[in-house]
């Protein structure tokens, strides 16, 4: 089974082919550059070079994976909206998922440890995180708060992955952004895929106008 | 025969159309689909670039699908995928630009990065044929005022004047606001103003002294204006005549705009006017400019109201413009470009 793998969350542009044979997922190839500006720009292009460099073509994928945020970045519908068009001009399943679970799936290859917190940059002086079990399996989050808000210790965690943009006290494991592999791993293609929905977890910053303003001097 | 897609998602419409092209060159629209999020943006009284945003990436795929059905074509059909790449939010334009790339390149079909404005005089084309070389052209929406000279369609497009501050649209938003109706301002003032007497209030004509730039616009001062001369009536305690505070209004922008508007053809020796842009449906200007236009002697074209709003069909008839002329289609590479000047028609 052939993947593409597409994530625009994080400042990463990130685009792989992950073949999947007996349930072991191998990476064929992939494209990522970090430039929170470049999503738009960067992820055909990406899209198109791994493929080139995995020897396949669009029509040989079967599925795209596409990371579905929490994400500040205008990026994310770059990668989304491209996701979509894929999977409708390709007549091919698109699964989503949370990008954070996609780090913890990287960390978790990681040396396995203890409880896995992760966090990505929110700006804003706030960090998306979620928080996992030792199995994996995420018990708190996807939530978005000032870092000095995120409850470690109530968590239990001891390892943090994702972007070092805050001293939580916690050796740091695993990358920064969702990989392909992390990407795939998190994504359930046994499944029915759910719809593809952005993870914003912010309301669009915008004020009703109150009354209106006098023009007049005086 | 050729099929172009069109992609629009430069404000807050979310546009697919279908035109073929062709061997004569002619245009025939197959779809026209548009998903607005207008009504989300009612409560703020104008555009929240993030709402918008957000409305294009769900409405993209489904649009995408409709403007298929409305066609009775396959994606596999189409030969060329034009998108507007600017100019207009950065945020909104950058889903259209993606979701276009993706198309392209699973369809294996060039891709053009189009200019909004240009798209705009396009539409035209589709209802009334090819336009005469040199057209101007005068582009009035929420989003644009702008005088264009029209060399060729695909390759040179030249602006002639500009507003200074906002656009006409945007001034009926916050007239209408001033009187108590409600946002998008163009439809209900025009309707009150038809009700009004446009002689009742004189209000200013932006930049149309004589040392003002002859073909710039105005209307930051004719809103304020209009505000002044509403409160006054309010601090009086006197109602507000919002029907003849609607027409005056009205006939200033109307006057300005198709006053310029001939006087630049009249000076660039340029026998046709295009009228086009969300405003282009407002009752008055259409008159305005159709009285004056026939007495310089003036061709004047206005394609329908659905074409002058923001929609993919006027992408996809500028793409059609641009396969047909063999302009290079851009790389994958292409990103929005928020500020894309008029002169830049394709990327
Ligand atoms: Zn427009």
């Amino acid at each position: 089974m052939l993947v593409l793998a597409v994530d625009t969350a994080t400042p990463a542009v990130t685009a792989g082919v992950v073949e999947l044979v007996d349930g072991s997922a191998r990476l064929l190839a992939a494209r990522v550059t970090v430039d929170a500006r470049a999503h738009g720009e960067l992820l055909s292009p990406h899209l198109r070079d791994a493929l080139a460099a995995a020897g396949r073509t669009l029509a040989q994928v079967d599925a795209v994976v596409c990371g579905v945020g929490p994400g500040p970045f205008t990026g994310l519908r770059a990668g989304m909206v491209t996701a979509a068009a894929l999977g409708h001009s390709l007549d091919r399943p698109v699964y989503p998922v949370c990008s954070l679970d996609a780090i913890a799936a990287d960390a978790a290859a990681d040396p396995p440890g203890g409880p896995l917190l992760v966090v990505t940059d929110a700006r804003r002086r706030e960090v998306y995180w979620a928080a996992y079990a030792a199995d994996g399996s995420r018990v708190a989050g996807p939530s978005v708060t000032p870092p000095a808000e995120v409850p470690v210790a109530e968590l239990g965690v001891t390892r943090v992955a994702g972007a070092r943009v805050f001293d939580f006290g916690l050796p740091a494991v695993g990358p920064e952004h969702p990989s392909p592999l992390g990407l795939v791993a998190a994504a359930d293609l046994t499944a029915e895929p759910g719809p593809l929905t952005p993870l914003y977890l912010r309301r669009p910053d915008a004020v009703e106008p109150g009354a209106r303003k006098r023009v007049s001097p005086g | 025969m050729t099929i172009i897609l069109g992609i629009e998602s430069s404000c807050d419409e979310t546009g697919v159309g279908i035109v073929e092209l062709g061997a004569d060159g002619g245009l025939e629209l197959l779809a026209d689909e548009v998903a607005s999020s207008v009504e989300q943006h009612v409560r703020f009284g104008g555009v929240v670039p993030e709402v918008a945003s957000r409305a294009h990436l769900e409405a993209m795929v489904p649009t995408m699908r409709r403007a298929f059905e409305t066609a009775g074509l396959g994606l596999s059909d189409v030969d060329a995928i034009a998108v507007t790449c600017g100019p207009g939010l950065a945020g909104a334009l950058l889903v259209g630009v993606s979701a276009a790339k993706a198309y392209a390149m699973s369809l294996g079909v060039p891709l053009y990065g189009a200019n909004h404005l240009a798209g705009h005089v396009a539409a035209d084309t589709l209802e009334h044929g090819p336009l005469p070389s040199p057209a101007l052209a005068l582009l009035v929406s929420g989003g644009h005022s702008q005088l264009l000279r029209v060399d060729d369609l695909a390759g040179k497009i030249t602006e002639i004047g500009s507003t200074i501050d906002d656009a006409a649209g945007e001034a009926y938003d916050k007239v209408a606001r001033v009187i108590g109706l409600p946002y998008p301002g163009g439809p209900p003032i025009d309707k009150a103003a038809q009700r009004g007497n446009p002689s009742a209030i004189a209000f200013p004509r932006g930049l149309t002294g004589p040392r003002d730039a002859k073909f710039d616009f105005s209307f930051s001062g004719l809103k304020t204006a209009v505000a002044r001369w509403v409160e006054a009536r309010e601090r009086d305690g006197e109602e507000v005549p919002v029907d003849d505070v609607a027409a005056s209004f009205q006939e200033a922008v109307a006057d300005v705009l198709t006053a310029k508007a001939v006087r630049a053809a009249t000076e660039f020796d340029i026998d046709t006017l295009v009228v086009s842009g969300g405003v282009a449906a407002n009752s008055r200007l259409k008159q305005l400019a159709a009285e004056r236009c026939a007495k310089a002697g003036i061709t004047l074209r206005v394609p329908k109201p659905r074409l002058c709003t923001d929609n993919g069909a006027m992408i996809a008839a500028l793409g059609a413009h641009l396969v047909a002329a063999g302009v290079e289609p851009s790389s994958l590479d292409l990103s929005a470009n928020p500020a894309l000047p008029v002169s830049t028609i394709s990327v």
